[in-house]
């Protein structure tokens, strides 16, 4: 199956139109921040990406959809290596970050993973406090030269991840105390403290409540203006929510890629409407 | 958009009445603006309700915005009949001095402005006053009505200006009338309560 919805000039073209959302999208393209072209993914002898080729835009919100078990997760997953660790797994084609490719030899996979962060479906902090779970990052790349920089890079990194205010009275107390939606922000600042370029989220509010929801899909609204960032959420409305570009994807295949509100108003393809409409799926 | 289907009925009028057809005519090629915030509108309305699954007080003013956005691009058309019958009316020596059709007037754009306000400040109380103002219109259109049939009677060539006055109450009247729908969407949009087709709701 041939993927014309990723070929470039159809996408940018897709892009002049009027948008109410982001008056950026009404501009000229931003930047390919991430470029993979013909990219296939072996487990063993399995094929669970086929031939996927997408340019994803800097500063901009993009959601990966699609049923379980379609390869959503996989995909965002190859765009930092952390398939790299499975046995038996194997790729095929290119991932370029800014033009780099990702999976030349000699690439330095720790590098790449600090330009290209990740968050989890699972918030997972460090049995440690809050503060040394911002600033453990920070340490092991020796990115603060003395202790009031570390402690200023925490306090940016909390603040951008909305979580400053609540807990700048209890730093030193454990992450564990913390809610789950409030864990979930510690592991955004967490990826921010390195500062990457861009911020992969694995499902990043599939186990909170709808409040807290909220505040993660507010903080991905506000942290576009400096990252770009990348969502694979199980949740339809979400992606309509938070996201400038749905990327839909079936059976290990990219089906249709473009502006969220055509995916969700407008579809080209069937199947992309028959999954949005809930008829499958 | 309502500031500006207000403003196109009052010059509708004012020109019928001072045979204004300068006015007339700017009214007849004016209806541009209002057709593309009709679309505008709309779309934005499309995409909220794709996008962001409005609920409750929230799903109820898109709606309630979808709706009156269609009532108030059809006040916009019916300014333009207005002043079609205007500019006919004008070729023709009048039938008699004007008095209740500019009142008819009045009262349409008063009841679009009370139900557009009250729109914007979500105030049922004002939306509900609007709902009582529409019988005075009802009853002017009927005396419109049968007074200009006695001038036909007496002379058939009134007949075909009167029959344009009495067109121009009659859209008087449908402004009226979509004056009113858009104040059945606000109290809909505030307090959930269908108060159409005379189904009073608890408040009444």
């Amino acid at each position: 199956m041939t993927h014309q919805v990723s070929s470039p000039t159809r996408f940018t073209t897709g892009l002049s139109v009027r948008d109410g959302r982001d008056p950026a999208l009404n501009q000229a393209p931003k930047a390919v921040k991430i470029d993979v072209e013909h990219l296939s993914f072996f487990y063993g002898v399995k094929r669970a990406l086929e031939d996927i080729s997408l340019q994803i835009q800097a500063n901009l919100v993009t959601a990966f959809i699609g049923p379980s078990g379609c390869g959503k997760s996989t995909f965002l997953r190859t765009l930092n290596r952390m398939n790299d660790i499975i046995p038996g797994a194997r790729i095929e084609g290119h991932v370029r970050i800014d033009g780099l490719d990702a999976y030349a030899s000699g690439v330095d996979v720790v590098k790449l993973r600090r330009k290209v962060g990740m968050v989890f479906q699972k918030s997972n902090p460090f049995p440690k406090t809050i503060f040394e779970n911002v600033a453990y990052g920070l340490r092991i790349n020796g990115l603060a030269a003395s202790k009031s920089e570390l402690a200023g890079r925490v306090e940016e990194s909390l603040k951008q991840a909305a979580l400053w205010g609540e807990v700048k009275d209890r730093l030193h107390e454990s992450a564990l105390a913390m809610s789950g939606g409030q864990q979930q922000r510690l592991c955004i600042a967490r990826a921010l403290a390195i500062r990457p370029d861009i911020i992969l989220m694995d499902e990043p509010a599939s186990a909170l409540d709808p409040i807290a929801t909220q505040r993660i899909e507010e903080l991905v609204y506000d942290l576009k203006q400096a990252y770009t960032i990348v969502i694979v959420t199980h949740n339809m409305q979400q992606a309509a929510r938070i996201s400038d570009h749905t990327a839909f994807f079936w059976l290990g295949r990219l089906v249709e890629y473009d502006r969220t509100d055509k995916i969700f108003t407008n579809p080209s393809e069937k199947l992309t409407e028959d999954y949005v409409t809930g008829r499958f799926g | 958009m309502g500031g500006l289907a207000e403003e196109r009925v009052r010059a509708a009028v004012e020109g019928l009445v001072a045979r204004d057809v300068t006015l007339i005519d700017a009214v007849l090629a004016g209806d541009e603006p209002i057709n593309a915030l009709h679309i505008e509108v709309d779309e934005r309305c499309f995409r909220l309700l794709a996008l962001h699954q409005p609920m409750a007080t929230d799903l109820r003013a898109i709606v309630a915005a979808v709706k009156i956005n269609t009532d108030l691009e059809r006040v916009g058309d019916l300014a333009v009949n207005i002043a079609e019958a205007a500019r006919r009316y004008a070729g023709h020596p009048p039938v008699k001095k004007l008095v209740d059709i500019p009142m008819m007037g009045t009262i349409a754009q008063a009841m679009l402005r009370d139900a557009l306000d009250a729109f914007v400040r979500r105030d049922t109380t004002l939306a509900r006053q609007v709902l009582n103002e529409d019988d005075r219109l009802d009853e002017l259109k009927t005396r419109v009505f049968r007074e200009l049939l006695t001038y036909m009677m007496q002379a058939p060539t009134a007949v075909e200006p009167a029959l344009d006055l009495i067109l121009v109450s009659r859209h008087l009247e449908r402004i009226g009338d979509h004056a009113t729908n858009i104040a059945e969407d606000v109290i809909f949009m505030v307090s959930a309560l269908d108060v159409r087709h005379h189904s009073p709701g608890p408040e009444a």
